[in-house]
């Protein structure tokens, strides 16, 4: 049976910018109910590990470990005082008309709501690279995850490639829990990264010097302005990665596992569900929902952390109560707006510009890239399948979608939409914003029949 | 193949098995079953649209590329779905279900 719920505040997602948000509505003495797929709160950057874990906080969180079990507490404290209802491994599929359907464990419950918080945060963004669809290539972020909740290396002998913050972090951390990191290739140039560096140096300068510390871990692992990555592979994995060096000179590593990724991308489809307006961000490549300065939507609907801004786990900490502050406001409750909080938000948002334009991703990844490269990885689609439909049709990426299936998987398009959006771009000579967004189509996850036959039984005819 | 993954801590905890596509496998208590079949083998399935395997993608449930099935015809997301003991898991949807 479907089971019906409803709440005053609705929040989505349980990392740091859903459990802050949580906690805000929680001192103005409201319950809201949060929804998070994860079966522990903390969100992926604090994702909690497997019970029988052996390895310390500190070991997992490196530097962070304190804002880590800071927020674990919190929200474990609201969870058992009864202050928040707490829908663990459950995903939000659908919105419409105020209520969400989620995908719980014991089947789909509807949630009315009068406000809804999204913190629904980001995942890696991927390029495709040839041969990546093969067993043992993996996102960055799964690396990580692998690391922090099995604590296992995805492979005996791995090369991470990408760019962003996470790239020398997950490299360094791999390596700290004793994997054996063959090499870590950072296709920014390297003198982009130091502009850049200045811009985060003056807003964050300890975060800063902690990540040239991590760099320096990498040692000559580290590679930056490299090129034409291509993976090698066998029946049964990855063999060896080849690569261009920053002088063109090509080299190969051998390898049995590669963990991708190129910074990160908001998770912006439930606000699109939600009927958030999207804009073009030249700065982030990537269309992001228009909000107000506090994450305002309009219509009770508020976004807060990575899903609205890629700021980072600091920044979606201040989001998530700004957030929910603004709901407490619109709701005619008074509240304290805390400048200080707001300050600090500020500060975030100059010092991920500064990051953004240290890990810009170069037009020539793509446009190096063989015919034969696969770019949707869930049906395997080919660069050759999406030039040939925009012939046909135009560059256009809901057209081009309709035609050769790009971004119609099982993923949803998240992992092959930015490289998408680049290439009709770049056949097009048209600015990305040109190109079009792909829309996000309900359920967002695979909903088992069964699940729907469920709801199918009890839905209103009204 | 042997297994894919390599453990990083050198503490055993307590064995559990399970049988995947008919061989009796066992991982560790804590494990998910991803970690489990990947500990022994060097993927989760065949890709349906390319001749490649595959074993999984971004661990957070997000790009459903590891899927397993449990004889009984359930399908499972191997990354965040826990191992326990006698599990019976196919790396195909049974004979006559959709996949």
């Amino acid at each position: 049976m479907t089971e019906a719920l409803s709440t005053g505040v609705l929040i989505v997602g349980a990392g740091p910018a859903g459990i802050r948000a949580a906690q805000t509505c929680v001192a103005a003495g409201l319950h809201p109910i949060v929804v998070d797929e994860a079966s522990q709160a903390g969100g992926q950057i604090y994702r909690r590990p497997a019970s029988t874990a052996s390895r310390s906080a500190k070991d997992r969180y490196g530097s962070e470990a304190g804002k880590a079990l800071a927020l674990h507490k919190c929200f474990d404290q609201m969870v058992s005082h009864g202050q928040v209802t707490h829908l663990s491994q459950s995903s939000v599929t659908a919105i419409a008309h105020q209520s969400a359907q989620v995908l719980t464990q014991d089947g789909i419950k509807v949630i009315g709501y009068e406000n809804l918080i999204l913190c629904t945060g980001a995942g890696d963004r991927l390029l495709p690279v040839p041969g990546w669809q093969s067993a043992g290539v993996f996102s960055l972020g799964a690396m990580q995850i692998a690391l922090k909740t099995q604590e296992i290396a995805l492979g005996r002998r791995l090369v991470l490639a990408g760019t962003g913050p996470l790239l020398t972090l997950v490299a360094a951390q791999l390596i700290r829990a004793g994997s054996e990191v063959a090499a870590v290739l950072d296709t920014a140039l390297m003198r982009q990264q130091v502009k850049g560096a200045w811009a985060m140096a003056r807003t964050r300068p300890i975060v800063t010097l902690r990540g040239a510390y991590l760099r320096a871990i990498l040692g000559r692992r580290y590679q930056a302005g490299v090129r034409n990555l291509q993976i090698t592979t066998n029946e049964a994995g990855p063999t060896q990665i080849g690569w261009q060096d920053h002088r063109g000179q090509d080299r190969r590593t051998a390898c049995d596992g590669v963990g991708l990724g190129w910074h990160l991308m908001a998770d912006t489809q439930l606000a699109d569900l939600a009927g958030a307006n999207f804009c073009w961000s030249p700065e982030w490549s990537q269309w992001l929902p228009a909000s107000d300065p506090a994450g305002r939507l309009g219509n009770g609907v508020y976004l807060a952390g990575d899903g609205l801004r890629i700021l980072g786990a600091d920044a979606a900490e201040c989001a998530g109560q700004i957030a929910a502050t603004a709901c407490l406001e619109d709701m005619g409750r008074a509240c304290n707006p805390r400048k200080r909080v707001h300050r600090r938000y500020a500060r975030m948002q100059r010092f991920a510009s500064g990051l953004a334009q240290a890990f810009q991703v170069p037009q020539e990844l793509i446009s190096q890239l063989p015919s034969d490269t696969v770019i949707c990885r869930c049906e395997g689609v080919e660069l050759g399948d999406i030039q040939a439909a925009a012939r046909r049709v135009g560059p256009e990426i809901n057209r081009v979608k309709s035609q050769c299936r790009i971004g119609m998987g099982r993923c949803q398009g998240r992992y092959c939409q930015f490289a998408a959006g680049r290439i009709l771009a770049e056949m097009g000579q048209v600015g990305p914003a040109k190109i079009g967004r792909l829309r996000a189509q309900p359920p967002l996850r695979p909903l088992p029949v069964s699940a729907a036959l469920q709801s199918e039984s009890v839905k209103d005819p009204q | 193949m042997t297994g894919r993954v390599q453990r990083l801590t050198a503490v055993t905890r307590p064995k559990i098995e399970f049988l995947f596509d008919g061989q009796p496998l066992s991982g560790q208590q804590g494990d998910t079953i991803l970690t489990a079949i990947l500990s022994n083998r060097g993927a989760l399935r065949a890709a349906e649209f390319g001749p490649e395997q595959r074993a999984g993608f971004c661990l957070m449930g997000a790009c459903q590329d590891c899927w397993v099935w449990r004889e009984e015809g359930a399908r499972l997301r191997a990354c965040s779905t826990q191992l326990h003991a006698g599990l019976r898991l196919r790396s195909k949807a049974p004979d006559g279900w959709l996949s």
